[in-house]
């Protein structure tokens, strides 16, 4: 930017005060550059009381910070948290506030020492061009092909050359082999493909565990369902895993309400009114939670799929494209309700493998 | 020089007498540290509010190592199962819950200070996201990306991701049922890949999910390998930073081949100092008095329930919006027996990458429709590049739409909407939104171009009427004074490229001439409406031809005589 008054070349130089505009010669298209505007005056420059006030506010502040610390330390000692929520709250607001006191007087005492009473002239110094110039950047090109030559590899020995990067390429292998190998336990995917519910598996209720006979069930009710188990299973990990994809929402509806349902024909997988649906949504895996009476839809809090549970758990709106899985109930002797088999499809999300 | 004080033929330095002096000289005869000291001391760096950004980011950073160094004091990252004996949260007290859940609600009730620095570290990762997002909007408005800061940019992206990733492992570890859920979310997204979808879930999970292995593995990810590669690439940030030298606003004085502004030492130092105490104070202050994430109110996870209203911390929002927006009717294909769910894919994969990808080759674009390689150090007014600036706000308009559409639950519920209705006004928006932003942001940018061009040529209004003897009225204009003429005519504005022709003299048909010409198709989209900075030609016609819009000399000081006012300007 040649037509620019370009400050002098040596660093550090204080020019506050512009060069002599308008003296540059440019293009005659362009405007000169006026150089930097001149430097005005703070108060704090021309009033020593000013100064001298300034100064003592910097210095109230940073006591006032000493002050916040020990606010903070007073708090700490003085008002333990008695475990209940608001004393936890008060706890925390007391030491947090001596903590905020105590750092923002410093802060704010830094900024305004630095504005009023620290230097504000402001330098110019000379940029250099990154590319490296002249006799460094031809010494750099030297160094580069002579460390190549020396190499002895320029342009030659391609079979130690594919070699080397050969065994460079393949050696982390052997580390994330392992590691990959090891690191998705069984990797046995077809797992996604069924769940814990067998024949004859009654439905209980989530979390007690009680199972469920149909004539408790009464219309317009809803369950949220697992399987039925022991009280140690339910205390284990391997519960947790099968009960995210066993989860159940059941419903009891007028059989007149009921349009639709999965049963195949020649099959009834509801039982009076009553059907059970799997309550993972085959959107992204939320549970699907959510139950209006008046319409029959059941609506995913977390992307809002609504599935109509009187047809069938169709899509009705949201990002969902499968209905959910019904799961196909009747009920044992003793009135309980019971699972004839597991889904007849994977329930939950979709994935590359669902359908083989 | 480190030898010259061992050099005994030169002038011995003179002795240091002061404290600081004395504490240098050791340094210095041990290390050379004077280099340093020569290099950066004084090293200027120039000023504006809006360098304060990339700082806030920095110092919430610091902030996040400290509280989060705390809390690894206090959390276990372990998902054994056991029953909290704790007496409080009384609704708690006797629920089967792993280790990670117990141990947060512990390090929240039982030890002193620990929901503070809790509250302290969440706010701090919202902040330090919000404050990348929001110093990434003034490098693109401004043109910081541009040469030879292309790389910095990467460097800087990169670091948003990770932020992302952080905030994301972080927002896991007490295993509750509102981040289990967002896990849930992830599994299910991931499961969408095609081909390697299923097996990436067990990679994640160790199995299938939940499994036991998930906690530990975030934790590693979150307190070790995140934090790690974002410490280094702060560094490599903060060291291009200086080595290329900060970019400075448009003034008087200030080019492309030098720095102007306040010293590092001690100004620079002070300010730097005194921001840091501050963005910390401004933390704790929200630590302390704004509760986040009470986690015992929703309970250690369990797969079965979940709450309405849920949102993810708001950097994730965009994604969540993404996913809810996208339709399911018809957007499951399932080919030779294998499924592939675009409802998931798309909105969860696509779109983002969609999002990250023009922020990543931006810049290179740029530069190839401007045919620019010069080194840019002076930053760009955003009006003097309406194309940029409106892209960079077609491109906020989609992340906010999707953000929003992230929240559309709690919007139908505030404002007592259809739900449905208000998720159809989203997704035309996705799409209308982004266009009208950009079109809209254009010609502003082009109005307030041309709206410097007037000033420039006919000066301010100086609310002042003026009589003539004839009886014509004229409102009196103020020339700009030299410094405001300088910042609004002091710009580029580029012309689209200009190719080689189809044929060359013989007739011959030029190779790449099609690229070429898409190019300049791109460069045209990017130049084509420009507004020219104002030369001292088009003054001098203006001054000739517009006489009544300023008047000079003998003629002014009869007018004011006439009109019994005095001159408001110089």
């Amino acid at each position: 930017m040649s037509e620019n008054q370009n400050p002098p070349a040596d660093t550090s130089k204080d020019v506050t005060v512009a060069p002599e505009a308008g003296t540059a010669v440019g293009p005659a298209d362009r405007f000169p550059d006026p150089g930097m505007p001149a430097h005005k005056k703070r108060l704090t420059d021309t009033d020593p009381r000013a100064a001298k006030r300034a100064e003592r506010t910097v210095t109230i502040l940073f006591v006032l910070s000493i002050l916040g610390t020990i606010g903070s330390i007073v708090a700490y000692v003085m008002v333990p948290p008695d475990g209940t929520t608001s004393g936890v709250r008060l706890s925390t607001l007391l030491i947090g506030l001596g903590l905020a006191v105590s750092l923002l007087g410093i802060g704010i005492a830094g900024i305004h020492w630095a504005k009023a009473l620290m230097g504000d002239r402001e330098f110019v110094q000379e940029r250099h061009t990154l590319a490296t110039q002249g006799e460094d950047r031809e010494t750099a090109i030297r160094d580069l092909n002579e460390g190549l030559e020396d190499s002895g590899v320029v342009g030659r020995r391609g079979v130690l050359k594919g070699a080397f990067f050969g065994a460079l390429a393949l050696f982390p292998l052997a580390i994330a082999v392992p590691l990959i190998g090891s690191v998705g336990g069984d990797w046995n995917i077809s797992k996604f493909k069924h769940t814990m519910w067998k024949r004859g598996m009654r439905l209980a209720i989530d979390p007690s565990g009680r199972p469920i006979k149909a004539s408790d069930v009464t219309v317009g009710s809803v369950f949220h369902v697992v399987p039925e188990t022991t009280e140690e299973y339910r205390e284990t990990h391997e519960w947790i895993t099968e009960k995210s994809k066993a989860v159940v929402l059941m419903v009891r509806l007028n059989p007149e309400d009921l349009r639709t349902d999965q049963s195949p024909e020649g099959e009834t997988w509801s039982h009076e009114g009553i059907v059970a649906y799997s309550k993972i949504c085959t959107h992204v895996g939320c549970p699907v939670a959510l139950y209006e009476q008046q319409t029959h839809h059941l609506l995913c809090p977390c992307h809002q799929s609504t599935f109509d549970i009187a047809d069938s758990a169709k899509v009705v709106f949201g990002p969902a494209n499968r209905r959910l899985p019904q799961l196909p109930i009747t009920v044992d002797d003793e009135g309980y309700l019971v699972a004839q088999d597991d889904f007849a499809e994977p329930i939950g999300p979709s994935f590359w493998e669902r359908l083989k | 020089m480190s030898t010259a004080t061992h050099d005994t033929k030169r002038e011995a330095p003179a002795k240091p007498t002061t404290t600081v002096g004395k504490a240098a000289d050791y340094l210095d005869q041990r290390t050379s540290i004077g280099l340093a000291v020569k290099e950066f001391a004084r090293k200027v760096f120039p000023d504006h509010w809006s360098f304060m950004l990339g700082e806030i980011a920095l110092f919430s950073f610091v902030v996040l190592i400290a509280s989060g160094f705390f809390l690894t004091m206090f959390f276990e990252p372990s998902m054994a199962l056991e029953t909290y004996e704790g007496e409080h949260p009384a609704n708690m007290h006797g629920q089967l819950m792993s280790v990670a859940f117990a141990s947060t609600l512990d390090m929240s009730f039982e030890v002193r200070g620990g929901l503070l620095m809790r509250q302290i570290h969440h706010w701090s990762a919202l902040i330090f996201m919000a404050s990348i997002v929001v110093h990434m909007m003034r490098v693109f408005f401004t043109g910081a990306f541009r040469k030879p800061r292309e790389i910095n940019w990467i460097v800087g992206l990169i670091l948003m991701i990770l932020g992302l990733a952080a905030g994301f492992t972080g927002y896991s570890l007490p295993d509750d049922v509102l981040s289990g859920n967002g896990l849930r979310i992830t599994d299910g997204v991931v499961k969408s890949i095609p081909v390697v979808g299923s097996f990436m879930s067990y990679m994640i999970f160790g199995g299938e999910f939940p499994g036991h292995h998930i906690v530990p593995r975030l934790f590693t990810l979150h307190i070790f390998v995140i934090p790690g590669i974002l410490l280094a690439l702060i560094a490599l940030h903060l060291f291009l930073m200086v080595l290329q030298k900060h970019t400075q606003y448009p003034g008087g004085g200030r080019t492309d081949k030098n720095v102007v502004g306040y010293p590092a030492m001690p100004v620079y130092v002070a300010k730097m100092t005194g921001n840091f105490f501050i963005v910390a104070g401004v933390l704790v202050l929200m630590g302390a008095t704004m509760s986040i994430n009470n986690v015992w109110n929703y309970g250690p996870f369990d797969p079965s329930p979940v709450s309405a209203g849920a949102q993810p911390d708001w950097y994730m929002l965009f994604l969540e919006g993404s996913l809810r927006l996208m339709p399911g009717q018809g957007t499951e294909w399932v080919i030779l027996g294998y499924t592939l769910p675009l409802n998931v894919l798309v909105p969860a994969v696509v779109i983002p990458g969609i999002l990250f990808t023009f922020l990543f080759v931006y810049p290179f674009l740029e530069a190839r429709v401007t045919k620019d390689d010069k080194e840019h150090h002076v930053l760009d007014r955003p009006r003097n590049k309406p194309a940029r600036t409106a892209l960079g706000v077609a491109f906020l308009a989609a992340f906010i739409i999707l953000a929003l559409a992230g929240s559309n639950d709690l919007i139908a519920t505030h404002f007592g909407l259809s739900i449905n209705a208000i998720t159809w006004v989203f997704r035309i928006l996705f799409f209308v939104g982004p266009v009208f932003a950009y079109y809209i942001t254009k010609r502003i940018c082009l109005g307030l171009q041309r709206k410097d061009r007037e000033l420039v040529l006919h000066g301010h209004e100086s609310g002042r009427i003026v009589r003539f003897a004839n009886g014509e009225y004229i409102e009196v204009h103020t020339p700009l004074d030299e410094q405001e003429r300088w910042l609004r005519v002091n710009y580029e504005a580029p012309a689209p490229l200009e190719i080689a022709p189809k044929t060359d003299a013989r007739g011959v048909k030029r190779k790449g001439y099609a690229s070429d010409k898409r190019w300049q198709g791109l460069s045209r989209f990017f130049y084509e409406d420009r507004v020219a900075p104002v030369s001292p030609a088009e003054v001098e016609a203006a001054h000739s031809h517009g006489e009544h819009d300023q008047l000079n000399g003998s003629e002014r000081q009869a007018v004011e005589a006439g009109a019994g006012t005095t001159s408001r300007e110089h």
